[in-house]
């Protein structure tokens, strides 16, 4: 026990003189968490936009206002013709024209199909739908909530927003975010610094050492569960208190899958490092087979459902998709132990299966 | 007790044999070259003796124990020092012999004592603090050596301690060695330098994974009659003569 702690200790100077390491490992979780909550989320604010009222009337007027009280949108223009809508969109500054024909309040009040035309300028695609989405659903909420009214109007807004009903990024990428930072520190460093002491040929003599091949995996790998386990906690934090996430769940729980996967992304890393001599291999076949899948394949930023088939398969064996799937029920869905069951015993498997398979490499390999 | 005994000591990696079914005997306290040229199985049989691989077959014991059955007794009483140096460059001087005597399970006042008398001798008090990477080539693979001695093993095994150090250093080098056998430690030294195997008591030659010649400097010479170690090297390694 005292030979594994002199181990340990060493570690951890290794990680404290690093420097440049230690700042990508405290700065990561910050700058990721501000950039995907705040720059790179997919909700948009005062959004400037165009309207063309040709009915001036209570009904049009009181709908503007809902739409521009919302926070989505600001008005940048009040057009007086439907000339004047190509122009202003080449300009380039609104994103989206809110059109009232002539007879909409005559329609809205006689019962007819009242009609308003939005057009969105779609060359940024994803902005575009939300904006019409906002919009539609403002626009239905008010024909709802005149008192009397059979909603006249037509509209087809079908979705139906539940758990993020305001379409909160923050609700989508902060568990993506945590994943991806939780990985990165852990299998990518661990990966890296085993792979350093067989490059400087400090694991040979790790090895001519009574330290046992246990000793030496578990000394390496306990300073980043540790590392790892803090920035985990500074991005629930953040996550909470900054991008205001609900924590519905059992934080306990969370915490407990949050190690889990740590071991796992821990394992992941020590099976690369069984795998190469190099860090350079080690940090390149860290990013190809974790990173990219884990971006894009996880369902992270693009939705597995929205997948082709084929794609759909693979995405079952990243384990990011399981511990963002995880995160997602425990803090905003709030269910507990019985609904991430099935998910954690999948993480377990992994894990249990990474470190088997690493445990019989590394001694070979280095021979 | 012998130090160290083999008996047909084979590695087979797939069809190709590294080292073929070899056999030597060395003494308590002696300096035993182990000599060959790139690739003759030196550094597959120094594995083998030092735990980090299992051999094909034969039989071999280290320190008195067996090299199938008791690696973890051998860990414990061998010193190793690679060609690669083997400390760790962003530790600090003291913080490396501290954190090896730690993992040999030395208890903390040996730890202290050692480390105040390997700077000492090494004359590294000044430094003791400053990160082990500062250090000159010559002092850090003498530094390396003092470590890998720190727990008192009973055989080391030195793995090209040389390699790249200037002829000043190498001759400090010997005299710590000179030192460490004399207080009955018994050394395993592979090298490139045919000046260094004059050194040694006794020299093993290894050719295409076979030992092809065993004796004193003294006694290989007379018997291929040159007057130098290069001379016997050449006739045996390379297959041809310099005379």
């Amino acid at each position: 026990m005292k030979r594994f702690l002199a181990f340990v200790k060493k570690e951890f100077f290794h990680i404290l003189r690093d420097r440049r390491t230690l700042l990508i490992l405290f700065g990561l979780p910050f700058v990721q968490v501000l950039l995907f909550g705040f720059a790179l989320s997919n909700e948009i604010k005062n959004a400037n936009i165009a309207i063309l009222d040709n009915d001036k009337s209570l009904h049009t007027q009181q709908i503007t206002a809902r739409l521009l009280s919302s926070g989505y949108f600001q008005v940048y223009q009040n057009l007086s013709s439907y000339k004047e809508i190509d122009q202003t969109f080449r300009k380039g500054v609104i994103k989206m024209v809110v059109v009232f024909p002539t007879q909409f309040s005559y329609d809205y009040e006689h019962g007819r199909t009242a009609q308003i035309q939005i057009i969105a300028d779609a060359s940024e695609q994803n902005t575009a739908i939300s904006l019409t989405n906002y919009a539609s659903a403002i626009i239905q909420s008010y024909t709802t909530s005149v008192a009397g009214s059979i909603a006249p109007m037509y509209i087809d807004v079908n979705t139906r927003m539940v758990f993020n009903p305001e379409l909160k990024g923050a609700f989508v990428f902060v568990p993506g975010v945590m994943t991806l930072v939780l990985l990165l520190v852990s299998a990518m460093m661990t990966s890296v610094t085993i792979a350093r002491e067989k490059e400087m040929g400090t694991m040979e003599v790790l090895f001519v050492s009574p330290l046992s091949q246990w000793q030496i995996i578990l000394g390496k790998v306990i300073p980043y569960l540790a590392l790892s386990f803090v920035n985990g906690c500074v991005i629930l934090i953040l996550g909470v208190f900054l991008l205001e996430l609900p924590m519905n769940g059992n934080l306990l729980l969370l915490l407990l899958e949050t190690l889990l996967f740590i071991f796992l992304a821990l394992s992941i890393g020590v099976f690369i490092s069984s795998l190469t001599d190099s860090q350079l291999v080690a940090m390149f076949a860290s990013m190809v087979i974790m990173l990219l899948p884990t971006i894009f394949l996880s369902g992270f930023i693009f939705p597995i459902e929205s997948m082709p088939k084929g794609l759909q398969v693979i995405s079952n064996v990243i384990p990011a998709k399981y511990f963002i799937r995880i995160v997602k029920n425990i803090m905003i869905k709030g269910i507990g132990m019985k609904a991430v069951a099935l998910d954690t015993l999948v993480l377990a498997a992994m894990a249990l299966f990474f470190i088997g398979l690493s445990i019989r490499n590394l001694k070979t390999h280095l021979a | 007790m012998k130090a160290v005994i083999t008996n047909k000591l084979t590695k087979k990696f797939g069809d190709f044999i590294a080292t073929n079914a070899i056999t030597f005997e060395v003494e308590e306290g002696e300096i035993f070259g182990f000599l060959g040229a790139n690739g003759a199985g030196k550094t597959t049989a120094m594995r083998m003796l030092c735990g980090l691989l299992t051999p094909s077959s034969g039989e071999a014991q280290v320190a008195g124990f067996d090299v199938y059955t008791q690696t973890e007794k051998i860990k414990q009483n061998i010193g190793y020092m690679s060609q690669k140096f083997s400390l760790y460059e962003d530790l600090t001087i003291r913080e490396n012999i501290k954190f090896y005597g730690g993992i040999y399970g030395l208890r903390l006042a040996d730890i202290n004592d050692k480390t105040a008398g390997i700077l000492e001798k090494l004359q590294l008090q000044n430094v003791a603090d400053a990160l082990t990477a500062s250090l000159p080539l010559g002092w850090k693979q003498k530094l390396a050596f003092s470590v890998a001695m720190l727990h008192q093993p009973k055989v080391v095994f030195l793995d090209e301690p040389t390699g790249g150090v200037d002829p000043i250093t190498r001759r400090q080098f010997w005299e710590m060695i000179y030192e460490a056998a004399s207080r009955g430690t018994t050394i395993f030294v592979t090298t490139h330098y045919m000046d260094e195997a004059e050194y040694c008591n006794r020299v093993s030659i290894m050719v295409d994974g076979k030992i092809q010649a065993l004796d004193t400097p003294k006694g290989l010479k007379e018997t291929y009659r040159v007057d130098s170690m290069d001379g016997v090297f050449q006739i045996l390694a390379r297959g041809t003569s310099t005379k």
